[in-house]
């Protein structure tokens, strides 16, 4: 019932920055990355781990951050969308969804991103089968996802992982 | 707009403007986008301020019921807790929101917590402030409130009877408003008809395109200036400050809307204003910034649905030859529990009143009625998709009960190529297209005939079926809304319009800001687009402020994001503003290079004496003589420029006849055609699209990749409302599906391959030839209803329903003994 609950000391490594901070007990994963850490790129659609706007890469796998305890992410490798650029420079997978106009209003594009950079990292040539397969767990009001699958598809053709 | 006194309407046709052609009409890629693809977008939940607590509603679990009593003082004594406000302490502090309605509907009392009485399960109650989201629900748990629950109504055909249960006691009904839209003669026609066919019951179902990101807000009345500034994602902020102004008793020089980027919003966001003026209260009260985040339940619940509606004793006139005389219907539409934007819904539909057809005689009688269920508010093709779904589901029906091709029932029946400017009976115009050959190119992308011989071929024991379905659609975009007089003759409401502002900066940096709030429509890249071309620099060149501020965007009432209008309005102002702002800058060089004003010419960010590249001046240099050297300039030139300039679109309307609800209600009509192949399981009803193609118009295509994206957005809605979603309430007015778990948002695995194909009829209405486009108008329920009649047998039941899961196919595929096919047919 309150709030004081219990106090959990942990440690997590995002985009390669490694972060000290003590959490209560049942505050969820995302808004340890979004409201302590202030990395507000992760994003909350639903609340029951269906949209996937909150996905982020947890140890080299997807998962959807709104479904797990900061507490459980101690001693985690976290990527978020926040680390997909280096120096400011679109990636390989970024551009693609720019250049085939990937996104609308923006707000499921980073899980997105965070879903389509495992399947490439996982299967480099993708079929579009395996795309839409890959990206299920993200869902998309905007676009009706033909320019996501569309943009992977040509960033798997770049060679982007 | 002239009215003649026959009656007839002519719209003043508008030369299009002769700069646009460069930058305009390419796929320049998206100015928005890096800041999105590197999780650097701003989004309303992102927003954060010093000492600002959290916000929870405390929201009713049942759907009629009286308030026996509120007591906060358990939560109010929870640690961190900061402050609550209830019901009893808004009707103190505030007035009711104004009403659209006339009376009765008018005489609803609607605060932003409910006051008395609950009126659906989501109804605020009570609203709680914490220093975590955490604490602030905790403590919205232990608001105790004693209900004595009440009857509920959740049909609206029951709601309207006169023994249902009332929801406002104030209104003595719940008829929100009824009105009948006569047009022709329907009692002649439906003499003279060779055949009339009877259609028993059709129902448009309730669902919404349910935006990814929730709603959301930080709103701070600030006690020092009395500014009230509300960080949020509405996304029509001129209408939320014309109802919360009131009743929050602040001018609207005193209300700051502010947005950036908006996850979405589909209509749904314009419904978001009683929230936002509780918030208002709750800082006041507490002195603090409030920050309120809507879970996705408190979303379902909540923050509206699309409108549901049933039509009843559909009689079509139709002569021996396919000739569609028009349609008889009584309309019964859902508003929910409390009129929100409603009852203009009861209008907007006849925008496209026959809809792409040359019907002649129309009768729709029209109530809206109150129930105990979420209130509607506009969704991605507001009342018209409703409207048009009829439409379509009557030329299907014909065809399938008199033996007609849909193909060649509907070319023959469709307004054709030769015959716009089309003045429908009831005075819209519509301003251009050509709907036969957008179903050629349609059913030629999916290979109709292909479709056919596969149906044939399939034969009776594969336990499989093949059915071919086509949607025709109108999008009517940029309203009048002096249609609201044919609502309320009281309402002081006409015309639309836009505002926008361009100017060259101190180093003659071209900048723009707009009066929309866009949702991903893209609006920074096509204004670029427009302005590049109007000033001779690129897209590149050209900085649109991202999101709208009230403290310095330009805006007039109508401004915001909705109803398929910025390609006009939007792009009209930015048009005209760039236009003034070019005069000044070709004012500016003449005097500069010692030229007259009409040998200046634009190109390359510099004005250039034509067939004399040698004499030019940056447009830095501009900015320098105006800004910082303006003693070099003579003192009356001086005086008559700023490169600061605002323009206001303003389309050519007049107002409309209440009493005939005649009038032209709306500029453009972009169309989009749809064919669509879908394979039925027998055994289970299950719906497997097969090919699906969308020919689409919307007159001069500024930026042909974001339309595209558009169409397959609005297809992909249309699918998910088609197949999948719908909100369902039971007998006592709960809601069924809270979550993304009974509500199937479509998934990546759900939207077949869009194949996409223009047809470009330009407006001749419009400063760019171009219509709004974005809604769809529902076409993707018109096609698959259509392709799984086609399915069914000759004799089956009609598909009577928009929503059409597997278990509802099954039924049509198999209907239970003795249930009636819903049609009938006179010949005579």
């Amino acid at each position: 019932m309150s709030d004081a609950g219990t106090a959990h000391p942990i440690k997590v490594t995002i985009n390669g920055e490694t972060y000290e901070r003590t959490v209560l007990a049942r505050t969820l994963l995302v808004h340890l990355i979004r409201d302590v850490l202030a990395l507000k790129g992760t994003h909350i659609g639903c609340d029951t781990g269906n949209c996937g706007a909150c996905t982020v890469i947890y140890n080299g796998r997807t998962i959807k951050s709104c479904m797990m305890l900061a507490a459980q992410a101690d001693g985690a490798e976290i990527e978020t969308v926040e680390g997909l650029s280096e120096n400011g420079e679109l990636s390989p997978l970024q551009r693609a969804f720019h250049e085939h106009h990937g996104l609308q209003c923006g707000y499921c594009t980073p899980g997105l991103l965070m879903s389509a950079t495992v399947l490439l990292r996982d299967n480099p040539n993708p079929s579009e089968e395996e795309i839409r397969r890959g990206i299920r767990g993200n869902i998309c009001r905007c676009t009706g996802y033909m320019n996501v699958v569309k943009s992977i598809s040509a960033a798997a053709k770049e060679g982007a992982q | 707009m002239t009215q003649t006194p026959t009656g007839e309407t002519t719209v003043e046709r508008v030369a299009p403007s002769e700069r646009l052609g460069k930058w305009s009409g390419q796929s320049v890629p998206r100015k928005e986008d890096r800041r999105h693809l590197q999780g650097q977008a701003q989004f309303a939940d992102d927003a954060w301020q010093r000492r600002m607590g959290y916000a929870h509603f405390v929201r009713s679990p049942l759907a009629h019921a009286r308030i026996v009593s509120v007591d906060t003082s358990k939560a109010e004594a929870l640690p961190g807790v900061f402050a609550t406000l209830t019901g009893a302490e808004v009707r103190e502090l505030t007035e009711p929101f104004f009403q659209i309605a006339p009376e009765p509907g008018g005489n609803i009392v609607e605060y932003c917590l409910a006051v008395d009485k609950v009126r659906y399960q989501g109804d605020a109650v009570a609203l709680v402030l914490a220093e975590s989201r955490d604490i602030a629900r905790d403590a919205a748990e232990l608001v105790e409130v004693e209900y004595e629950p009440l009857p509920a109504v959740v049909d609206t055909v029951a709601a309207a009877e006169p023994d249902a249960p009332v929801l406002h006691d104030e209104v003595g009904t719940n008829v929100a408003w009824h009105g009948v839209y006569d047009y022709g003669d329907v009692d002649w026609a439906l003499e003279n008809a060779d055949h009339v066919v009877k259609i028993d019951r059709l129902h448009f179902h309730r669902f919404s395109s349910t935006p990814l990101e929730c709603s959301a807000a930080v709103v701070n009345w600030d006690a020092g200036t009395d500014m009230v500034a509300i960080y949020s994602n509405n996304q029509m902020p001129m209408f939320a400050s014309l109802v919360i102004g009131p009743s929050l008793g602040v001018p609207s020089n005193k209300l700051q809307f502010r947005s950036q980027d908006i996850g979405g919003a589909f209509g749904i966001k314009i419904g978001s204003y009683p929230q936002l003026a509780g918030l208002c209260l709750l800082s006041r009260k507490a002195g603090r910034p409030v920050k309120w985040t809507e879970y996705r339940a408190d979303h379902m619940m909540s923050a509206g649905h699309g409108n549901e509606r049933v039509f009843l004793d559909i009689e079509v006139p139709v002569m021996s030859d396919g000739t569609l005389l028009g349609f008889k219907v009584r309309a019964f539409d859902d508003a929910g529990a409390y009129l929100h934007y409603e009852p203009l819904g009861a209008v907007i539909w006849s925008q496209v009143t026959p809809g792409c057809y040359r019907f002649k005689h129309i009768h729709v009688d029209y109530t809206e009625t109150l129930t105990n269920k979420c209130p509607t508010v506009p969704n991605r093709g507001y009342s018209r998709l409703q409207h048009l779904w009829l439409t379509e589901r009557i030329v299907d029906i014909v065809a399938n009960e008199l033996g007609f091709d849909p193909v060649e029932l509907r070319k023959k029946n469709y307004i054709q190529p030769e015959d716009y400017p089309y003045e429908t009976p009831n005075g819209c115009v519509y301003d251009s297209g050509n709907l036969p050959k957008a179903l050629d190119l349609a059913l030629e992308a999916i290979d109709y005939p292909k479709w056919r011989r596969r149906q044939q071929e399939l034969g009776k024991g594969s336990g499989k079926r093949i059915g071919i379905g086509i949607g025709t659609t109108l999008d009517s975009g940029t309203n009048n809304f002096g249609q609201s007089r044919i609502i309320n003759p009281g309402l002081p409401f006409s015309g639309n319009g836009e505002a926008a502002y361009v100017k060259l900066d101190l180093y003659g940096e071209v900048s723009v800001n707009l009066g929309t709030t866009p949702q991903g429509q893209s609006h920074e890249t096509t204004a670029s687009q427009v302005v590049a071309d109007i000033l001779g620099v690129s897209p590149d060149d050209v900085h649109v402020t991202a999101g709208f501020d009230q403290r310095h965007n330009t805006y007039v009432a109508f401004s915001g994001t909705y109803a398929s209008q910025f390609a006009v309005t939007g792009l009209g102002a930015t048009m005209g503003a760039a236009e003034r702002l070019r005069a000044e800058i070709v004012k500016v060089a003449a005097f500069a290079l010692e030229a007259s004003e009409d040998e200046i010419e634009l190109e390359g960010g510099q004005a250039v004496v034509r067939d004399d590249p040698e004499r030019s001046i940056p447009f830095m240099g501009i900015a320098n003589l105006v800004y910082s050297n303006v003693a070099a300039l003579p003192p009356e030139l001086a005086d008559s420029v700023s490169l600061n300039s605002r323009h206001t679109y303003r389309p050519p309307f007049e107002v409309p006849d209440p009493e005939a609800k005649r009038g032209n209600l709306t500029l453009t009509y972009a169309s989009q055609t749809h064919a669509c192949a879908v394979e039925i399981d027998e055994e289970s009803g299950e719906v497997s699209i097969l090919d699906y193609a969308v020919a689409d118009d919307c007159g001069r295509l500024i930026n042909p990749t974001i339309v595209e994206g558009q169409v397959h957005g609005a297809t992909a809605h249309g699918i998910g409302a088609a197949l999948y979603e719908a909100f369902e309430y039971d007998e006592d007015g709960q809601l069924m599906q809270s979550s993304f778990y009974e509500y199937h948002a479509v998934t990546s695995l759900d939207v077949p391959h869009i194949k996409t194909v223009h047809v470009e009829t330009p407006s001749p209405f419009t400063p760019n030839g171009a219509k709004g486009m974005g809604e769809g108008g529902g076409a993707p329920l018109h096609a698959l209803c259509s392709a799984i009649q086609d399915a069914l047998d000759d004799d089956s039941p009609v598909v009577s329903e928009t929503h059409n899961a597997w278990e509802r196919v099954y039924r049509l595929l198999h209907p239970d003994p003795g249930t009636g096919r819903g049609v009938a047919v006179e010949s005579r």
